[in-house]
Parts: C-alpha cells; structure tokens; sequence
C-alpha cells in the first residue's frame, strides 16, 4: 500500500510538471494566434506597413511557442492512459469523444494551415494567407473550447450512467454533457486569461523598447494595442473571475472554502480573509488579517448570509488548504494589478503621454510575465481546489492511477524534468531573444533559413514599411 | 444497430489513423534518421525545409490514434498504455526533442549542431520506441480483469527489438524516397546510393518479423500457414515480392516519385500483415474489439464528427501539401 501511494503520488508530481508547462504555451498562442490574426486584418484593411511588420515580428515567436506547445501537448494526450489507465477506462466512454472532438475539429485544423501561415504567403497570396491564419487563429479557440469541455465535466460531471462494469457512460444526451455546469464560466474565464497573458507579454516587449528608444512605431503600436487590451479584459476578467467563482461555490462548495481558508462555518456572516497561514492541522488560519462579513457579502451578497467551512466536510474529501488559499490569492492579486496597470495606461493615454512616461513602461515591463503566472495559479486553485477526486465526489484521484510500480514513474519523471528542462529552457531563452530584437521597420528574416526569406516576408509590406506610425490611436 | 456495426467501423478509422501516420510521420522520421549523413549546410537545410510545412500535420495523426483509442475503445487504451509506458514515454520525448528542433536550429545558428543531433536522437528514440510497442502488441500482454498486470520490463523481448530495428530501417527508406522526390542535385543523388540499400534491409526484416510472428502463438500459426487460409494469406508476402522488384526498377531507372509510393505499399502490405494477425482483437488473444468498445451513444456521437471531418481533414492536408509541391529549392523557396 505504501509502495502504491509512491507510485500516485509520483504519477501526479507528473502529470501536475508536464500538465503545467505545456498549459503556459496555449495560454500564449490562443492570445498571439487571434493578435496576428488582428494585426494581419488591419494590414489587409489598411496596408500599413506598421502591421506587416508586427506580423512578422510576432509570427516567428507565435512558431516557437506553438511547437512547444504541440510536443508537449502530444504527451499530455497519452499521459491520460499511460499514468491514469483506470480514470481511461472509467471517464473514457464521457471524455473521450470530447477529446476526439478536439482532435479533428481543432488540432488538424491549426496543424493543416500553420504551415501556410509560416512559409506560404508567397504562394498562395495575402487573402488566402489570411484565410490561414484566421483558420490557426479559430483552431486554438476551438481546442480550448474542448479540452476546457472536458476539464469541466470532470469537475461538475452531469448527464452520466455507470454501466456494469464501473465505466461512466453517455446517459443524457451530449448537448448537456458538453455544455455541463461549470464550463461557460471556466471557457470564458481561461481564454480571457489567455488574452491577458498575450497582452501582457506584448506590452512588456513594447515597454522595453520604448524605454530604449519611444519613437520606433512597432514598440508604439504594440504597446498601445496591449495597453488597450488590458484596460479592456481585465475588468471583464475580475467580472468573470467572481461569477466564475459563484458558479464553484453552487458546485463545489469544498473548494471555495479553501480558497477561502474557511475551516470553519460561519452561521452569521464569514469573514474575507486577506491573508494568513493556513494551519490544516489546528483547522484555523494563523495570523489572519480578515474584513468581517465581507466573504457573505462577495459570495451570498449578504452580510449576515451563513457559510458553511470545512467542518462540515469529511477530512478524506478535504482538499489541500494551503496550496489553494495562496495560489487563488496569488491569481487574484495579479488581476487587480492587471487591472491597475490598464487604469494607469487609460489615464496616460488621455494625457497624451502613453508612450513617454517610463515609470509606466517600466512598470508594464515588470507585469510581463504575470499572465502566466495568473494562468497557473488559477490552473492550480481549480486542480487542487478539486482534490481528492478526479471526477469530483464521484472517482478518486487515489482510485484512478495505472498500475505501474513506482520507479517506472520515477524513472519517467525524471527523463521529462530533464528534457522539459533543456527543451523548453532552451525555447524560452530564444523567445527572449527573438523579443529583444528592435522592431525594425523591415523585419530581417535569419540569413539561412531559406523557406522563411521566401515564405513569411508579406512582400507588399517591404516596400512601405515606414514613416507612418507615430500619431497616437 | 440496424446490422451496422460501429465497433467495426471505428476499428476502421483507428486502423486508418494510424496508417496514414505511418505514411506520413514515417517519412519525416525518416529524414531525421538520415539526418547526421547529410552534408551540414544547404543539404541539410533543404532535407528539413522539405517537411518543415507539414511535420505537425502529419504528428497530428498520432494524436487522432491515440485519442481515438481512448474515445472507442477505452479499455483498450487502459491496457495497452501502461503496458507499453518504457516505450511510449520514450516516443514521446523523442518526438519533444525532435519537433522542437525544427524551429530551434535556425533560432541559434551558434548551437545548430546540437539541434540538429537532437533532431536525429528524438527521430531514432521516437521510431524504435513505435517499432518496440507494434511488436509488444503483437506478441501479447498480460490482462488480469481489466488491467494490464505485467511488470514494466514485460515489453522487452527480441521479437519487440526485432521489430523496432525493422521500424527504424522502413522509415529510413520512406524518408530517403521523400527525399529523391522532393530534391535534386546531390542530396538526391546520395539518397538514390541509400534507398537501394535500406529496400534490401527492409525486406530483410520484413521476412525475419514475418517468420516469426506465426511463432508467437498458436493463433497466428494457424492464421496464417493453414490449408485453406494460406490460399489467401500467401498473396500478402506474393504482393510484398511484387512491389519490391517494381520498387528496385523504379529506382534503377531514376524515377523520382514512384520509389516513394512503391516504398508506401511495402509498409501498406506490412500493416494488412497486422491485421491479418490481429483481426478481430485489440489485444490479441486477450480483448476483442467489442470487449474494449465503449457504448453505442459514445461511437454514435464521435462518427458523426469523424464523419464530417475526416474528409474536410483531408481537403486541406491535401491542399497544403499542393502549395508546397515541387523541388525543395526551386519555385521561390530559396
């Protein structure tokens, strides 16, 4: 028994490094995907050359992330049945046409035209081009949409049977399966977190370059359509984030009351905790700093409304408290300074100073990379936030694992930090490369790449390139 | 229902998922194998720009295999994964060393070298580990309810090693024709030297696997050596004799398409080998296909879109390949 707990634990250490690299890719490309696709329109619309070149600038990190979010999106394909077998079997007859979906609707469809994206404008013309990239742009909605289909089945399973042999089956029609509880609010919520992500990854590019020269008009246009983004979605973010989480308290009360640190109920008005150390074994919080009532008010609009805590869930059903009070705070305190970012844009661009006040460009240059980190601390409020179970209430995490002996895992656990480790560190020192370069007004292309000095330079745009940016939007 | 079985249909577009990724991973892992043979520089760089569009529409078969597997016939995917889990995580790191390559070799001209080698070790690792898991496949698992109950050294035999030696040598050899097609000058010239040696090579292992499957079990013994089967199972390896001289000829006389698509029905006839073997289980002498099927409403729903798709699927797969037809090298590509 103690040799099986090994193996799971293990296994899920797996699942949980592999699951979270590869979700920090697709968070990107879903965002960059519909930006070129953005930038790309507007240069058809306007023949700006400014867009041509942002295009280009953007697409050659776009084909860095997307391929490592292909290889390490293949290994997550059959990590379901190499580590979770018995979950395969159990959830596979409900699940598996979903992912099947996902295939044939969304992974072909981005695969098929990418190569046309990256090396074929040449060939097939500036409107077929775009029909491609609109076509890459569309796949990766349409993957999230499915696998995000999935993921919220198994957190709010409805429209099942179990049949004789202990396998969940399709039982009330698939509309009902596909549109379960939870899944407008977690499809909306994480593709406006993969817009975010993408904003703000654009804005610090856009920020650094600025600081280095606030005239070049690729920074001044990046910037700009980042900022605009962030002012945009991250209150419709905060909006969705709390109906989202109105959704989880109707659902899955268990996992609001960890993020809530709530162990114990509160009959008249729970108090919002701001912060403090969750201490699972005493069941309270250590040195909390809380606003009385204030956790009614946001989740029951009421500040006398009762909440039940932890206590009244069974210890076996708990999940972790600590990891999912601070991951939600972590996610929740980056979109508040998203948002404050946005804000502090809208107020410069009024002053007509967007692009000339550094401690702002500074400042967005910081935020860079709080996207991802606002996309895994969710991914792991919401994961962990569901523990122990893997279909929830219904199929334990504990009863769902292949039976493999536990150096086998090990053994692959530690190949995949090894490789992910040099694979995708590698890939993120070049994105970062590839982001340092000034946009020029030609983007150069590598010297000896032949497909891409033929394939992605929009040809009409080299010879307009410049001298156009400069008036604020 | 209505005499229509969907099991058997959906072992059909299994079946086919994954031959035509065989036909079209094949080549590409071919080129990496070759790859550390061609000359650093323009060689190189046209043998990977040949397949730079496409790669990742062609891996994208795998994953309709495997995802398929798990929707129609979950059972089959529970057993079979962790069975195989030495091979299959290997496959899948080599296939993360390799795609990456594709984009990073020109990223860091200073370390090309170093991609260029991990795209040739994930290829090698990739294919072998495919040609192992084919092999552990046929030569059987150990089912204890519903459950794989081996060890996780069970795969390794010399029959599994023997068929992933065979693998590596096939997709050398579609790799090479892909290359004789969509090239010229002396990379085609040095891949016309390969291809006549690696054909020999895999029609050697062809035999050896062929010989040796009926050995497996008693199953595959009768299958395929008893009177009156053998009138019909002998026109397998007649075909693979037939194709094979008009393979050798094609090359002899420098045709530049033909090799490749005579190379393709070699590995066609290899896979109605298969499932000669196999027919009608999932995992042979263990669970049939309808033992491992999920329920109707599950089959129901997803041939309605493989239904749909597939075709469209193959429009556009079709489509991209038509933009980048011709040499590698001519029509604007340098």
């Amino acid at each position: 028994m103690m040799e099986n707990d090994l193996a799971i634990n293990l296994a899920r250490i797996q699942f949980a490094f592999t699951v979270s690299f590869h979700f920090l890719f697709p968070a990107f490309t879903i965002g960059i995907a519909s930006y070129l696709a953005v930038l790309e329109g507007l240069w058809l619309k306007t023949d700006k050359g400014v867009y041509a070149n942002l295009y280009r600038y953007w697409l050659k990190i776009f084909a860095v992330v997307f391929a490592m979010g292909v290889v390490s999106g293949i290994v997550m394909s059959y990590q379901f049945g190499t580590n979770w077998s018995v979950f395969s079997d159990k959830a596979g007859p409900v699940i598996g046409p979903l992912m099947a979906y996902e295939v044939l609707t969304a992974f072909f469809l981005e695969a098929g035209f990418l190569g046309v994206m990256l090396f074929g404008i040449n060939k097939v013309g500036r409107k077929l081009h775009f029909v491609a990239t609109l076509a890459v742009a569309v796949g990766t909605f349409i993957s999230a949409f499915w696998i995000l289909s999935v993921n919220s089945w198994m957190q709010t399973p409805v429209g099942y049977a179990i049949n004789d042999v202990g396998q969940f089956v399709p039982a009330a029609g698939w509309w009902d399966i596909v549109w379960n509880p939870s899944f407008p609010y977690r499809l909306v919520h994480t593709v406006l977190a993969a817009y975010l992500t993408t904003a703000f990854a654009v804005g610090a590019v856009g920020a650094w370059h600025l600081l280095k020269d606030r005239t070049n008009p690729g920074a001044r246009k990046m910037f700009s359509m980042a900022m605009w983004m962030a002012a945009l979605v991250a209150p419709a973010q905060i909006f969705m984030g709390d109906l989202h989480g109105l959704n989880t308290l109707e659902h899955q009360p268990a996992k609001v009351m960890a993020m809530e640190g709530h162990y114990q109920s509160h009959p008249d008005g729970a108090p919002l905790i701001l912060f403090g150390i969750p201490n699972s074994k005493e069941k309270r919080v250590d040195y909390a700093i809380e606003i009385p009532k204030a956790s009614s008010l946001i989740l029951k609009h009421d500040l006398n409304a009762p909440l039940a805590g932890l206590d009244t869930i069974p210890d076996r059903d708990e999940p972790p408290v600590g990891i999912v009070f601070w991951s939600f705070r972590i996610m929740v305190g980056l979109g508040f300074a998203m948002l404050g970012l946005g804000l502090w844009s809208l107020f410069a661009r009024t002053r007509r100073k967007l692009y000339d006040w550094p401690w702002l460009h500074r400042a967005a240059l910081v935020m860079g990379p709080s996207g991802f980190i606002a996309v895994l601390a969710g991914w792991v409020t919401t994961e962990v936030g569901r523990q122990p179970f893997t279909v929830y209430g219904l199929l334990r995490t504990s009863e769902s694992a292949a039976p493999l002996d536990a150096p086998a895992v090990a053994a692959s656990l530690l190949a995949f930090v090894l490789v992910y480790f040099v694979v995708f560190g590698a890939g993120i020192v070049y994105l970062f490369k590839l982001a340092a370069k000034t946009p020029e007004a030609h983007e150069p292309t590598p010297e000896d790449a032949p497909i891409r000095s033929a394939g992605i330079t929009p040809a009409a745009a080299v010879l307009e390139g410049d001298h156009e940016e400069g008036a604020a939007p | 229902m209505n005499g229509i079985d969907l099991t058997v249909i959906w072992a059909g577009i299994i079946a086919f998922a994954v031959v035509v990724y065989v036909i079209m991973d094949g080549f590409d892992l071919g080129i990496g194998i070759l790859f550390p043979n061609f000359k650093v520089g323009p060689d190189r760089d046209m043998a990977m720009n040949s397949i730079a569009p496409v790669w990742d529409g062609n891996e994208t078969w795998l994953v309709l295999g495997g995802g398929g597997l798990l929707a129609a016939f979950p059972l089959a995917y529970a057993i079979i994964l962790p069975a195989l889990y030495a091979p299959l995580i290997a496959m899948l790191l080599g296939l993360v060393l390799r795609g990456v390559a594709f984009e990073f070799r020109w990223r860091d001209p200073s370390h090309r070298a170093r991609w260029d080698l991990a795209f040739t070790v994930g290829s090698v690792i990739a294919t072998f580990a495919q040609g192992i898991t084919l092999g552990a496949l046929l030569q059987g698992i150990t089912v204890e309810g519903r459950a794989y109950a081996g060890g996780w050294w069970e795969w390794l035999t010399p029959f599994s090693l023997l068929t992933g030696f065979a693998l590596l040598v096939g997709y050398a050899l579609l790799g090479c024709c892909w290359l004789i097609w969509k090239t010229e000058g002396p990379l085609q010239r040095q891949c016309y030297s390969y291809a006549g040696r690696l054909g020999i090579l895999l029609l050697v292992a062809i035999g050896i696997v062929s010989i040796a499957t009926p050995f497996l079990e008693a199953e595959y013994y009768t299958r395929w050596l008893a009177y009156p089967g053998v009138l019909a199972t002998a026109q397998i390896p007649l075909a693979t004799l037939i194709l094979s001289v008009l393979f050798f000829r094609s090359l002899s006389k420098k045709q530049e398409a033909t090799p490749f698509f005579y190379a393709l029905g070699l590995f066609g006839l290899s896979l109605v080998g298969l499932a000669v073997s196999m027919w009608p289980d999932v995992i042979p002498g263990r669970v049939t296909i309808w033992e491992a099927a999920a329920p109707y409403e599950s089959q129901l729903f997803m041939l309605v879109g493989a239904a749909i798709m597939v075709p469209i699927i193959l429009a556009y797969t079709a489509w991209s390949y038509w933009v980048f037809r011709g040499k590698v090298g001519s029509d604007g590509y340098h």
